[in-house]
């Protein structure tokens, strides 16, 4: 993986004591909280509901045992003992006392991590596959790519003030696990008809109160093209993206508002410029990466203890049917780690769990964990002989919940129990939901299924590309439930369908309940998963389900949630 | 966050040092505990007391007037009008923290 170089460290390092200076400037009254507010959320620190909030990038998903071991320190040292990973691969600290963020940052400096540009209007935290450089479909690693995104956008002087934030997602498989096409700008790794590798660029797509699937800008871009490329999107952004109204200030809103071939061509006609400023320093720089994301010295080993744990451990059995993934190399499996235990906060670890997290990654697992969109954590690395031997350590950590996929394993915001822009709690209807599917049993029946939440429109827990997605609201000072069916955040990505009016809090569940048994009753058959049923029944079923006896189970709604 | 028409309400505001939540207390000084914060009927006072706290950064950040609700049901006392300051008054729901330590 990456190592900083001096250049890196000198950076990071700096800022921390600048911003060490920044703190104390506004404990001594220098500086007003509207001065010191921007600053702050520079470095990542948010003032949520009941605390501040610190944002640490863990750029695309990728950690080694050392830097989970900084994050456990950092948990018990300062914050109450715990972590919330993101869907956008961070970890936030959500209760740092102000005095004490120079520290956490020095902290994180020390095992090359940071929290820049995790808040604000400029390039955010680059995310990729959490799979890369593991996953048997891919066509090649996107975590150099990701880390030349993540060099150049860093500080970029002519990128700290766009219209709006700016997220980018890289995928080097066709398999996108990465939801590139709700991204500002998505970059899939493709081959050309002559097997050349390049990229598909997609831009304009994004969630939020406006969701819009991205747009193609570019079917194939040469490798090399690829900064002078981006960088022509983000200056057309920068100049043509709306700064009067903060809603429409998304690139989404640009796109839209333009027309995809007008934006395409400004793009085009600026990247001929572009292209001739760089003079292949990128490129080299690209190798340089390139060679720190070297393959893994392959143990090479009988994997005989993995077979017969299959054929005598049922636990061990119906873990690996949910949380392993195929990897390039037969003898080895993707692992991972559900943080979604029935009950649990969805992305929260202790510090103890990060703790055993590296201690597996280190001694089973090459060194490596990563931390996905979904909020779970992943080994990528773990020979097949050693799978029986992580999955009894994952099991004494309380880690080896067997679930990856299923109706259990749901993404959530932290809503109303922490942010101060949610509508509504996140937290409790997850852990409500998958309480209720561990009771009745069936989630193996059911199947694949992803239910994602969000407690307000702006969409951080991904609703409009669940399966099932559940936003929360206010509607007149009550907490209400609002459900979307059919969303995909995959190659194939759709927005979900509003099935109707909402829910209050206490009849979410059995709603979804609802939607589970009619999937059940509507499937052709046990390998039709619930969204491949959804395509084909259509809305009316689930609707009737939800909506007994009323008029709106055969009423037409708008489709899209969000406005 | 308040209508246009003024209600009974409390000031709060979050710490500047820890973040938590705070009120104005009867006697001036902030309180973590909701049951502890000064109720305003007068909205002149409100007004007044909420100017007073913009001027205190040195201890608050973002203070605000939230609508606050007093007798009526079940014998209850002084309670948040809106279920989000019900939160910030409580803490988070899904652990012993913040305000919900030891409770």
């Amino acid at each position: 993986m990456y190592r900083y170089n001096a250049f890196d460290r000198e950076f990071v390092r700096t800022r921390v004591a600048q911003f060490r200076q920044q703190v104390a400037r506004r404990l001594d009254g220098s500086l007003t909280e509207e001065e010191f507010k921007p600053l702050r959320l520079m470095n990542g620190l948010y003032l949520q509901l009941h605390a501040y909030m610190l944002r640490v990038a863990i750029p695309y998903g990728t950690l080694d045992s050392r830097q989970m071991r900084q994050l456990a320190h950092i948990a018990e040292r300062w914050d109450k003992g715990y972590g919330h990973f993101t869907t956008r691969q961070n970890i936030q600290f959500n209760w740092p006392k102000l005095t004490d963020v120079p520290d956490i940052l020095d902290a994180l400096a020390d095992v090359d991590m940071h929290a820049i540009q995790t808040s604000g209007n400029c390039v955010r935290n680059v995310t990729a596959d959490h799979l890369a450089g593991a996953a048997a479909d891919e066509i090649r690693d996107p975590r150099p790519t990701a880390e030349l995104l993540r060099q150049w956008s860093t500080d970029h002087p002519e990128f700290a003030f766009l219209p709006r934030k700016f997220k980018v997602a890289v995928t080097g498989s066709p398999v996108d696990r990465a939801v590139t096409r709700a991204h500002d700008i998505g970059i899939r790794t493709v081959r050309n008809e002559a097997g050349e590798i390049g990229y598909e660029v997609i831009v304009g797509g994004g969630l939020g109160r406006t969701p819009v699937i991205g747009s193609v800008i570019r079917d194939f871009l040469p490798e090399a093209d690829l900064l002078p490329y981006v960088e022509s999107i983000l200056q057309v952004y920068n100049a043509l993206g709306r700064r009067d109204n903060k809603y429409k200030a998304r690139i989404k809103i640009t796109v839209r508002e333009h027309g995809i071939d007008a934006f395409r061509e400004s793009v085009e006609a600026r990247f001929r410029v572009q292209r001739k400023e760089f003079g292949g320093a990128d490129q080299e720089l690209l190798e340089e990466i390139r060679a720190m994301f070297v393959e893994p010295d392959f143990i090479r080993a009988p994997t005989a203890p993995f077979e017969s744990a299959l054929a005598s451990d049922p636990g061990f059995t119906s873990f690996a049917d949910t949380n392993l993934h195929p990897h390039r190399n037969p003898d080895y499996a993707i692992v991972t780690i559900s943080l979604k235990a029935h009950g649990a906060t969805p992305g929260d670890a202790t510090a103890d769990q990060m703790h055993a997290m590296a201690d597996l990654a280190e001694r089973y697992a090459h060194d490596e964990i990563r931390v996905s969109h979904e909020q779970n954590c992943v080994l990528p690395h773990v020979h097949k002989r050693d799978l029986p031997a992580v999955h009894a350590a994952l099991r004494r950590a309380g880690l080896a919940t067997a679930n990856v996929g299923l109706v259990s394993d749901i993404i959530a915001c932290p809503g109303m129990d922490y942010c101060t822009l949610a509508s509504a709690r996140s937290i409790p209807i997850a852990q409500g939901i998958a309480t209720r599917m561990e009771e009745r049993g069936n989630e193996r029946e059911i199947g694949k299924l992803k239910i994602k939440i969000s407690g307000c429109v702006n969409a951080c827990g991904h609703h409009h590309v669940g399966h099932i997605g559940i936003l929360g609201l206010d509607r007149a000072g009550v907490e209400s439930y609002q459900l979307t069916l059919g969303g995909d955040g995959t190659q194939n990505a759709s927005l979900g369908e509003r099935t109707g009016p909402g829910f209050p809090a206490d009849e979410i569940v059995p709603a979804v309940e609802r939607l589970t048994d009619t999937y059940l009753e509507h499937r052709s058959d046990e390998h039709e998963p619930f969204l491949e049923t959804y395509r084909r029944v259509g809305m009316q079923p689930f609707k009737a389900a939800l909506y007994p006896g009323s008029a709106t189970s055969t009423a037409s709604t708008p489709t899209k949630g969000g406005r | 966050m308040r209508a246009d028409r003024f209600k009974p309400c409390v000031l709060t505001a979050n710490d500047l040092l820890a973040g938590d939540v705070v009120y104005l207390a009867w006697n001036g000084t902030w309180t973590r505990s909701f049951r502890a914060a000064r109720l305003f009927e007068d909205e002149e006072e409100a007004n007044r007391r909420l100017a007073d706290a913009e001027r205190q950064e040195d201890a608050v950040i973002g203070p605000y007037l939230a609508d606050a609700l007093t007798g009526g049901g079940e014998g209850q006392g002084l309670r948040p009008a809106h279920f989000r300051e019900v939160f910030r008054a409580t803490g988070p729901t899904n652990y012993p923290h913040g305000k919900r330590t030891g409770s």
